[in-house]
């Protein structure tokens, strides 16, 4: 089994790819910069990103992979979880080393768990389109924060922009310290110097909101209250869909 | 300066809740105009109540004075209840900002019935017009068929609308007679046939010409009320399937009744709403939809009413042992749709990877199938080796003891969270 380490991100992971068929390794334990721990014995072999190689495998993949699990194989490598980037690299050489159509053998591990974790992204993803609350300020602009669980950011600009075409928004991700910002043109990438910190509840001081956002808050929390029906409460099924830790978005859930 | 406009929102968001439809799928409504919406695609549920229903849509009544004396209804003629009414405007700008905060997908309206049914509805269609022209809005609308309103009207809020939909309420027309005499399945037929006639005359121009505006294109759904009148499961779930036929209804959905009133016909105020009935009924209404049983095979005279304590098709299988066990690796698709414990997602999995190779217990626990159930009805490459036949009330018995069922109680020494 040798030691491969690699820069964790995207380029990094198909360059892998290209590498341990370059280098004809058989097996391969992968790992990222961020929690490789150096050992005397196995120094291991650094990968160095390279966007032609990278571009390469892309390419070589795509031919055998249909538009889902291209889309799948980004997803699962936008949850950032290290165990994932092993399935990630065995799946693409087990899809190489294949026919095509070996994507649908779903008792193979690593077809099973890429395709799992994908859909966990993309049900974080979801969430966020739901649980997304924006603030309109007082230069006009909507914004809303959100701490997602799995990077799904590069995954939100196509449905927000489309909905929302003739307002200006931005959707920032506290934890990874980036946001989106749409202009009424384009969806572009931002970083805020004095990104406000994620407190118990998700709102900006109200010196920087639009005169109306208070009511629309209370009218909000008002419908939430009244479309309730009392004699039918289940709170496990309440949690169930709306799990506590996306509580802090949802006004609705401050009032 | 807030308070009556929090006041009207209150009264009629609450008159509006015994709706329980909340989709917002099903339309293809693009967002092209650089206006604001989309109604393209699956639908969001925005947050839940804490009684576990999605809130997807604004719902609401424009008004709830009503000219009719339903016993079943909140805004009944004779309830002693706050009356209120929104204005035009009222009710467009609500929707316009909560769906620019991402609150909702759109708007659900429907409304009592004021003077008559044309004055009612055209107020109706003035609201989903000014949405789509002045506003430019593309997001979701559901809008609710006023029997009785003229075919004109009709027409025209089928051009703004994304859904519409018209309530049966009681199951059968005896049931209806006897709570709301001044109404009847007839005059909801009518509304429902002409929207469908409708649907299919536009689709079938669109084939020819590209350019033909949308009408409802997220189809038409309905509501039955359960409970509050004696009939039995087979009666309801036969009526939303002579619908589901009849009229193309995109969905039926089934209401369990909460007491709202001392009328002696009605369960008195302070009785438990059926609630386990009425999710065993959308278990039922599934199968018939996604699992390819015929409705005669869930529920027939005898076997007329769905079990408790046991799902449909869980129910189904038991009572059709000699269909099973199902052989995983080598069944149809659809027999395996019907084990229990075996969902669409998971039988589509199990066609798509026993291609590569015999599928065993340990693949099958990885798919994601509730193994401790669908394990009584399939055989797999290891499975082991059973001496005699199960009767079904063993197997029922086994899968009882074994789940963790959300209707059974709680054992005494263990307080609950919640």
């Amino acid at each position: 089994m040798e030691l491969y380490i690699f820069d964790g991100s995207l380029e990094g992971l198909l360059t892998t790819v290209f590498e341990c068929y370059r280098r004809k390794s058989p097996a391969i334990k992968l790992v990222t910069e961020a929690f490789h721990v150096p050992d005397v014995f196995d120094p291991g072999y650094r990968v160095i990103s390279d966007r032609a190689k990278g571009k390469r495998v892309w390419k070589g993949l795509c031919k055998k992979l249909g538009k889902e699990w291209q889309f799948r194989f980004y997803n699962a490598f936008l949850s950032e979880q290290p165990e994932t980037y092993q399935h990630l690299l065995n799946l693409a050489r087990y899809v190489i080393d294949h026919p095509s159509g070996a994507c649908e053998n779903f008792a193979h591990p690593d077809v099973l768990a890429v395709s799992q974790t994908a859909q966990k992204v993309h049900r974080e993803k979801h969430r966020m389109e739901a649980f997304i609350r924006f603030q309109k300020t007082g230069d006009g602009i909507y914004y809303a924060h959100i701490e997602p669980d799995f990077d799904v950011l590069p995954l939100l600009p196509e449905h927000f922009q489309n909905r929302y075409a003739d307002q200006r928004w931005i959707i920032y991700d506290l934890k990874r310290k980036y946001g989106l910002y749409y202009d009424l043109e384009k969806t572009e990438e931002i970083e805020l110097d004095t990104a406000p910190q994620m407190s118990i509840v998700n709102t900006l001081p109200s010196g920087l909101l639009d005169e109306k956002e208070e009511l629309y808050t209370l009218l909000w929390q008002d419908y939430f209250k009244s479309t309730n029906i009392q004699a039918r409460k289940n709170t496990r099924l309440h949690v169930r869909h709306v799990p506590r830790r996306y509580w802090k978005y949802l006004s609705e859930k401050q009032g | 300066m807030y308070e009556r406009i929090r006041e009207k929102l209150g009264i009629l968001a609450d008159a509006a809740k015994y709706d329980v439809s909340c989709s917002s799928s099903g339309s293809n409504r693009k967002n092209e105009n650089k206006g604001i919406g989309n109604a393209e695609g699956t639908g969001i549920c925005h947050t839940y109540t804490e009684d576990g229903r999605c809130v997807s849509l604004l719902k609401i009544l424009l008004t709830n004075h009503c000219i009719y004396d339903c016993a079943f209804c909140v805004s009944r003629r004779s309830n002693d209840i706050k009356r209120a009414a929104f204005t035009v405007e009222e009710v467009v700008e609500l929707t316009m900002n909560f769906y620019r905060r991402n609150y909702i997908e759109g708007l659900f309206l429907s409304s009592g019935i004021f003077k008559d049914a044309d004055y009612t509805m055209e107020r109706l269609v003035r609201i989903v017009k000014n949405l789509r022209h002045e506003e430019r809005f593309n997001g979701y609308i559901h809008l609710k068929t006023i029997p009785g309103a003229s075919d004109e009207l009709l027409h025209e809020a089928g051009m703004y609308a994304d859904r519409m939909s018209i309530n049966l309420e009681m199951p059968t027309e005896t049931g209806l007679k006897l709570l709301a005499p001044e109404k009847s399945h007839a005059e909801v037929k009518k509304p429902l046939k002409y929207i469908q006639n409708n649907i299919i005359r536009f689709e079938s121009e669109k084939a020819l010409i590209k350019s033909v505006p949308k009408f409802v294109p997220a189809g038409q759904s309905t509501q039955i009320v359960v409970g509050a009148t004696p009939e039995s499961d087979k009666e309801i779930l036969y009526t939303a399937h002579s619908f589901y036929q009849n009229f193309s209804l995109k969905r039926v959905y089934y209401s369990g009744y909460i007491p709202i009133s001392y009328d002696a016909r009605l369960p008195a105020i302070g009785s438990q709403p059926p609630l386990i009935r009425e999710n065993r009924l959308y278990q039922a209404d599934w199968l018939m939809r996604f699992y390819g049983f015929k409705v005669q095979e869930i529920l027939n005279d005898f076997h007329p009413n769905l079990e408790a304590d046991v799902d449909p098709k869980l129910s189904w299988a038991l009572r059709n042992l000699d269909q099973f066990p199902v052989d995983i690796n080598t069944a149809d698709y659809y027999m395996i749709l019907r084990v229990p414990g075996i969902g669409v997602s998971s039988a589509l999995k199990i066609v798509q990877a026993r291609k590569f190779g015999r599928l065993y217990q340990y693949h099958l626990r990885q798919l994601g199938i509730a193994f401790g159930k669908a394990r009584h009805f399939i055989r797999y490459a290891d499975s082991p080796v059973q001496l005699r036949e199960y009767e079904a009330g063993h197997i029922k018995g086994l899968i009882l003891s074994e789940s963790k069922s959300k209707y059974k109680k709680n054992p005494l020494n263990q307080l609950s969270l919640f």
